[in-house]
């Protein structure tokens, strides 16, 4: 009987975890192998695609040496984590607000602020290009970082209302005869309870931050301002020559910055989408 | 001296009248029970004591201070919860000393007081445990520490024993009542448990609705409840009610309902005269009603026994008279089977009377 029920499990469970596995790996099997093949080797139809036959560091080297690399990544850290922090304070207090202060137009505030999110960037992006030109922000990395928080606002504000709603509000009502005023019972009980929500959002602004594109594209245009996504696509492609190893080398390391910030962080981030507050 | 006065108090949410004209002066020293159904409005009472909760109309005061605008930090009361509320991401100690610090008290003073507290609590040794180390009863301990660790001048309880076991509740009943003496400050307990109200409180006031429907000493509301409402809400296992005819005999009047004439004593006949009407409804507690051998036309019932129910020092017979059912406890060593027929002896003085549209008591 032991021995049909672990066979049903290898059946029912490791087999679809192993197809879900290589599917989601897979892009990122062929980026590494790419970024260490040689150009002959990336051309040669002959050769068996899937393995590196005689690696070579070139493209990496290419990477960091016939593009700004390094400062696109800069670039991209100061615009993700400025647009972060303006996102998380803007949604704390956003979410806060809606669910713990009794004011008449709590509601349709956070179904407005849901509404912005819906509209597609691909719309929006003429509007607030023309708002951009009237802010000089035009080419500045500042543009950015304020536009990011109109598509990362709404979510956070969202998963956070989540959280502040699983927080007893006994706990809050307590510290209020304890003599605590709204400010501290925030820094004090709430923040630390939300921890996780916190993390799990910041997580989330950061990351889209990261890989945003459209906005990227559309509002920098001096090489040196360029954000990973868009400098990596816009250098590394030159008129229809596709310089593929340097791409793949380029796309690797803009993804260990990402990979790294989940894995420290994965247990919280689960916790916090699924809102659970442990008491 | 903090006596708590409720004047004329009202709380509405939107059409529902919570809480209508609400008038209680609780003593200092005093521990008031607040006891009815759910939806009764008795949080809703102590919420608003505490500013919790707004008042639509109607005074508070604390001693002489007029409360109603006054912010619940600036009360100078302590509330428990039921959930008790505790900071999870805090110890005992932190959570304790959490409303010391608010008030700008100094380290030293902090720790002093903390530590007295866990000492009256005997809790000392889960001053640096987290809340979710502690068990519902060391849970419920911490709570009441945070509230006494601050000294105020009214207690507020808000059904802190509901979350415990039977066992348990039993023994922090007494616990409480005994830190009630030792730090003789006014209390003001919300329940739902009769068994509870008429144990802890110095005064129970019974709600239903919003309105008060009772105010007295346990004794008091057991012995003469105002209303029909009263008598089947405090008393476990509940008052029995029979619709009844008042029917005049010699010196008496004998009471009639379906299945059983009981003659009342002759010094209630003054009151029933007065009374007037000729339907009550009659309340008999099932702890009145004794197990006899002989029938006795006049002075007992004939029941028909369906389940028996033995909880050690009594036992709860479940019968019914012309199909209306009705409870009585008696002794526990005597043997009633169920499905048999049983003579009860009701005691004929301790027989209540209610109006039966006002549903107020008439004795």
């Amino acid at each position: 009987m032991g021995v049909e029920r672990s066979g049903s499990k290898i059946v029912k469970f490791y087999v679809p975890l192993a197809f879900y596995l290589i599917f989601l790996l897979f892009p990122f099997y062929w980026m590494t192998i790419t970024t260490f093949k040689s150009d002959q080797e990336l051309y040669n139809l002959k050769l068996d695609p899937f393995f590196i036959h005689s690696p070579t560091i070139n493209h990496v080297v290419e990477l960091f040496t016939q593009t700004i690399f390094l400062r696109w990544m800069a670039n991209t850290f100061f615009v993700a984590i400025m647009a972060t922090a303006i996102s998380l304070a803007a949604s704390l207090l956003a979410a806060y607000a809606i669910q713990r202060l009794r004011f008449k137009t709590a509601g349709p505030t956070g179904v407005a602020i849901f509404l912005g999110y819906l509209i597609p960037q691909t719309i929006l992006f003429i509007p607030l290009a023309t708002i951009i030109f009237k802010f000089g922000l035009w080419d500045s990395l500042w543009a950015l970082i304020l536009i990011y928080p109109t598509f990362l606002i709404p979510f956070c504000t969202w998963l956070l209302m989540g959280y502040f709603k699983s927080i007893p509000k006994e706990m809050e009502e307590c510290a209020m005869i304890d003599g605590a005023s709204r400010i501290k019972i925030f820094r004090r009980i709430i923040l630390p309870l939300c921890l996780p929500g916190v993390l799990s959002a910041g997580i989330f602004c950061f990351t889209l931050s990261w890989n945003e594109y459209l906005y990227a594209l559309s509002f920098i245009s001096t090489t040196a301002k360029k954000t990973v996504a868009v400098g990596l696509v816009t250098e590394l492609v030159r008129g229809d020559v596709y310089h593929w190893g340097a791409l793949m080398a380029g796309a690797l390391c803009a993804s260990v910055p990402v990979a790294l910030v989940y894995s420290f962080f994965v247990e919280n981030y689960v916790a916090g989408m699924t809102g659970a507050l442990k008491e | 001296m903090a006596e708590v006065r409720l004047e004329n108090i009202y709380k509405r949410f939107g059409e529902i009248l919570a809480v209508d004209s609400f008038n209680l002066t609780i003593e200092d020293k005093e521990f008031v029970v607040l006891v009815g159904p759910s939806g009764c409005g008795k949080t809703t009472t102590l919420r608003m004591i505490a500013g919790l909760e707004g008042i639509t109309s109607g005074n508070v005061y604390i001693g002489d201070r007029k409360i109603n605008k006054l912010p619940a930090k600036d009360r100078n009361i302590a509330m428990v919860f039921q959930n008790y509320a505790l900071y999870p991401h805090m110890t005992v100690f932190e959570n304790m000393a959490f409303s010391l610090e608010m008030r700008k008290q100094t380290k030293g003073q902090i720790k002093q007081r903390v530590q007295e507290a866990a000492e009256i609590l005997g809790i000392e040794h889960l001053l640096d445990r987290k809340p979710k180390q502690l068990s519902g009863g060391q849970r419920q301990r911490v709570a009441v520490g945070r509230a006494i660790v601050r000294k105020p001048e009214v207690f507020l309880f808000d059904e802190p024993l509901s979350n415990l076991d039977a066992k348990l509740r039993a023994q922090t009943r007494v616990e409480l009542k005994k830190l009630h003496e030792r730090l003789a400050t006014t209390a003001v307990y919300v329940t739902h448990d009769q068994v509870e109200a008429m144990t802890m409180g110095d005064r129970i006031v019974v709600m239903k609705d919003g309105l008060i429907q009772q105010v007295g000493s346990p004794l008091e509301l057991y012995d003469s409840p105002a209303n029909k409402f009263v008598g089947g809400f405090i008393g476990s296992p509940a008052m029995n009610f029979f619709e009844a005819e008042l029917n005049p005999a010699t010196d008496t009047f004998t009471l009639a309902a379906a299945g059983f004439n009981i003659d009342l004593p002759a010094e209630r006949a003054a009151k029933i005269t007065a009374y007037g009407k000729k339907k009550a409804l009659a309340g008999i507690r099932p702890e009145d009603l004794k197990l006899v051998s002989e029938h006795v036309a006049g002075k007992t019932i004939r029941v028909n026994v369906d389940v028996v129910e033995p909880i050690g020092n009594e036992t709860y017979v479940n019968a019914t008279i012309a199909d209306i059912p009705l409870i009585a406890a008696v002794g526990r060593k005597s043997r009633v089977a169920p499905h048999s027929t049983i003579i009860l002896h009701p005691n004929p003085g301790n027989i209540h009377l209610f109006d039966i549209q006002t549903e107020k008591s008439v004795f």
